[in-house]
């Protein structure tokens, strides 16, 4: 593990923005996350990583309710959002994910032009005035995520015609464009070759600048290079959390090391 | 005696198909390496027996009888059948079968007891001699399929080949069977214009097909423009697709997104029931409900509306198009990747926000080509508008007024005192003719528009 360049882990913020205490995730008759406690730090890149099926997915789906999407699907425990309940009756799920946006492991722009992808979130929350603003919007959006340069002169275009790479970029961009608190990332770059990767990757530290990224994946590499937390997942466990130097250079619990060294997983 | 042939085909068939596999299995026991798998063997030599003398079975089937015919017309006394026309010679060939048959009618000439008596002895040796033949044909093809097995035959080309071949001609029979079609269509249609001349029937706002046919029928010179009775057909898929497009795309999108899991288990099964009904029972419902309906309406509102109204067709027509338009549409949403419609969610849209904007625009060629089968459908639906539309072509667009249909006139056209010699038998395979341009076309343009669609997500 030579390219585990351990720098820049000075963690810029230690205000917590999302807390989760005693979460349980039940599909169907199975218990899929068992009694996860996580503070996520602002302003912060936290990775989860587990061998598949480990329930790291399904966590990050409780932090914007896109588990409540699957009918078989039931959370318990206590989630806040800067102190207030996420799962509270009163809070509205459509809110709350114009608030805690998401990008998928598979890019899925929508079937509409480069532009309208991006405008659609500003659009259904009204977020713009005029056509002004929300060309602004959308501008600043695609800049963030460093694909402004390759489609400024072909925004009327499709968004499904663009390369997976592109794609990925595109759905980042359309997730910032509704100025989220949080971004959660399921594993999103896994769909991705190394270059695209590599940008997607250049990307997510740029962005922890404004928000707090929650990023799922299954490579060991790309959470040493982007995250400065680090959360590892076993078999719907919660297993060690910590700084992510000290999680792959001096894990505390067995299991942690056997699956970075390569022996679980 | 036919089963008894079909039996023994397939005996040999299972035999050849043992004594091959054997053979084969034998040889690789041997220490010979074979080509192709001992089953393959098998199969080739159940195939070259198959295939052949069931041919040769269904070809003796279909002419042995007019041999027959002929055999025993050709016995019969010279002269008997001089002067006699081809209708009459039929009838006495009728008359000897059903004596053949022992069902004899009043006392027939000695001549006829004679020739049914032959044609008796004629089916006996026919029958006889099929089973013989079949055997031969069978017991020749295993000895020949049993000589190909050695290590070097490749018995899996030969054998798949023969499959192949097989699976051409199922393909072929229904593209030959439309060429059948639409070539006796045109023969007619082609007789039609030799009568009436094309403009006249492609422009010609008139319908009136009543001619006389024969000298002492009184009648009106027909008139033979189709446009009025198109109108009709129009008029009626208007109505119809107004009333089910809306009903069957909302309850697709009702069950797809929003139904609870329970309510669409009771649900598509019952919309799936409608699309079983029978368009004769759909008739029956619109003559005796919606007509009445319709007409108690028209009395409490003063409007006019006919007895035969294209409302009462057309609306009856769009119940029987809802389930078809809603399993489309149903299945264009299903097949939107569901990363879709994460994506549209994760970014806070609401379900209807998720359907309208994402999941509508990229189910929409689904849909479309959807509604234009349903298009089609309509056009050419018969029974419905048979028993619920009008006779009488009129110019209107009034679906409150009585049309007639294209389908409709084809049927009264056909049904009752009908010479294929006249315009008014003919103008109905003219009709059909052009029914079948326009549905061919909508068709084809449906089928461009969800092919274009599935491109777009595999």
């Amino acid at each position: 593990m030579n390219d585990m360049r351990i720098v820049e882990r000075t963690v810029d913020s230690h205000q917590t923005k999302i807390t989760a205490r005693g979460v349980q995730v039940y599909y169907g008759e199975k218990h899929a996350l068992k009694d996860v406690d996580v503070d996520i730090l602002d302003k912060t890149v936290t990775a989860f990583i587990g061998p598949s099926g480990c329930g790291k997915s399904t966590f990050l789906r409780c932090l914007n309710r896109m588990n409540d999407t699957v009918a078989i699907a039931r959370v318990q425990g206590d989630i806040r959002l800067d102190g207030d309940d996420i799962y509270d009756k009163r809070v509205d799920p459509v809110q709350l994910r114009a608030k805690v946006g998401m990008v998928f492991q598979k890019p899925n722009p929508f079937p509409k032009s480069i532009y309208d992808n991006v405008a659609y979130g500003p659009r259904i929350h009204g977020l713009t005035a005029n056509k002004a603003e929300l060309d602004a919007i959308v501008e600043t959006s695609l800049r963030k995520a460093a694909l402004w340069n390759e489609v400024k002169d072909r925004l009327a275009e499709s968004g499904t015609g663009l390369s997976g790479g592109q794609q990925q970029r595109l759905c980042i961009a359309r997730a910032i464009a509704t100025s989220p608190e949080v971004l959660l990332m399921d594993e999103p770059c896994s769909a991705l070759d190394p270059i695209a990767t590599a940008q997607v990757e250049e990307l997510i530290d740029e962005l922890r600048s404004q928000f707090s990224v929650v990023i799922v994946t299954h490579s060991m590499q790309q959470a040493a290079r982007v995250s400065q937390r680090t959360a590892f997942f076993h078999l719907g466990n919660l297993v060690e959390y910590g700084e992510t130097g000290q999680i792959f250079t001096n894990p505390k619990d067995p299991r942690t090391e056997s699956y970075i060294t390569g022996r679980i997983g | 005696m036919t089963l008894i042939a079909f039996l023994l085909l397939f005996a040999a068939a299972i035999l050849g198909y043992v004594l091959n596999r054997s053979a084969a299995r034998s040889l690789r026991a041997g220490g010979a390496q074979l080509h192709s798998l001992s089953t393959f063997h098998g199969g080739f030599a159940a195939l070259l027996v198959l295939v052949p003398t069931f041919l040769f079975i269904i070809l003796w089937l279909l002419f042995h009888a007019s041999v027959l015919d002929r055999l025993t017309m050709g016995g019969l006394p010279a002269g008997t059948l001089d002067g006699l026309d081809s209708g009459a010679t039929q009838l006495i060939l009728a008359e000897i079968k059903s004596i053949a048959g022992g069902r004899i009618f009043g006392s027939p000439e000695p001549w006829k007891i004679e020739a049914a008596e032959r044609l008796a002895g004629y089916r006996a040796m026919s029958a006889n001699l099929m089973l013989g033949l079949t055997a031969l044909l069978a017991l020749g093809l295993l000895v020949i399929a049993r000589r190909t097995v050695s290590p070097e035959f490749r018995a899996r080309q030969r054998a798949e080949g023969i499959i192949k071949g097989l699976m051409i001609f199922c393909s072929s029979v229904a593209i030959f069977t439309t060429i059948g079609i639409i070539a006796s269509l045109v023969f007619e249609t082609v007789r039609f214009f030799q009568m009436v001349p094309w403009h006249e029937f492609l422009f010609g706002t008139t319908w009136e097909p009543q001619m006389p046919i024969r000298a002492d029928q009184i009648a009106a010179e027909g008139a033979f423009g189709w446009l009025p009775v198109f109108l009709g057909t129009l008029v009626i898929t208007v109505v119809a697709l107004f009333f089910a497009v809306p009903i069957g795309l909302l309850s697709a999108i009702y069950l797809n997104e929003f139904a609870s899991p329970r309510f669409r288990k009771f649900a598509k099964p019952v919309l799936e029931v409608l699309a079983g009904v029978p368009t004769v029972v759909y008739g029956f419902f619109a003559v005796l409900t919606i007509a009445p309906a319709l007409r108690t309406f028209g009395e409490m509102t003063g409007l006019p509306i006919a007895p035969n109204t294209a409302m009462a067709a057309g609306l009856v027509m769009g119940v029987m198009l809802i389930p078809f338009i809603s399993s489309f549409a149903d299945d264009a949403l299903s097949a939107v990747p569901r990363a879709l419609r994460d994506g549209a969610l994760a970014l806070g849209a609401t379900r209807a926000e998720t359907v309208l904007n994402v999941l509508f625009p990229a189910a929409i060629p689904g849909i479309v080509g959807g509604v234009l089968l349903a298009v089609s459908r309509a056009i050419g639906e018969t029974m419905i508008v048979v028993m619920a539309a009008g006779l009488m072509a009129k110019m209107t667009i009034n679906p409150l007024d009585s049309v007639t249909t294209v389908t409709v006139q084809i049927v009264t056209l056909l049904i009752g005192d009908t010479s294929f010699d006249s315009p008014k038998t003919l103008a109905a395979f003219a009709l059909g003719f052009m029914l079948f341009i326009v549905t061919l076309g909508i068709n084809v343009l449906a089928l461009r528009i969800v092919h274009k669609y599935r491109e777009i997500y595999d």
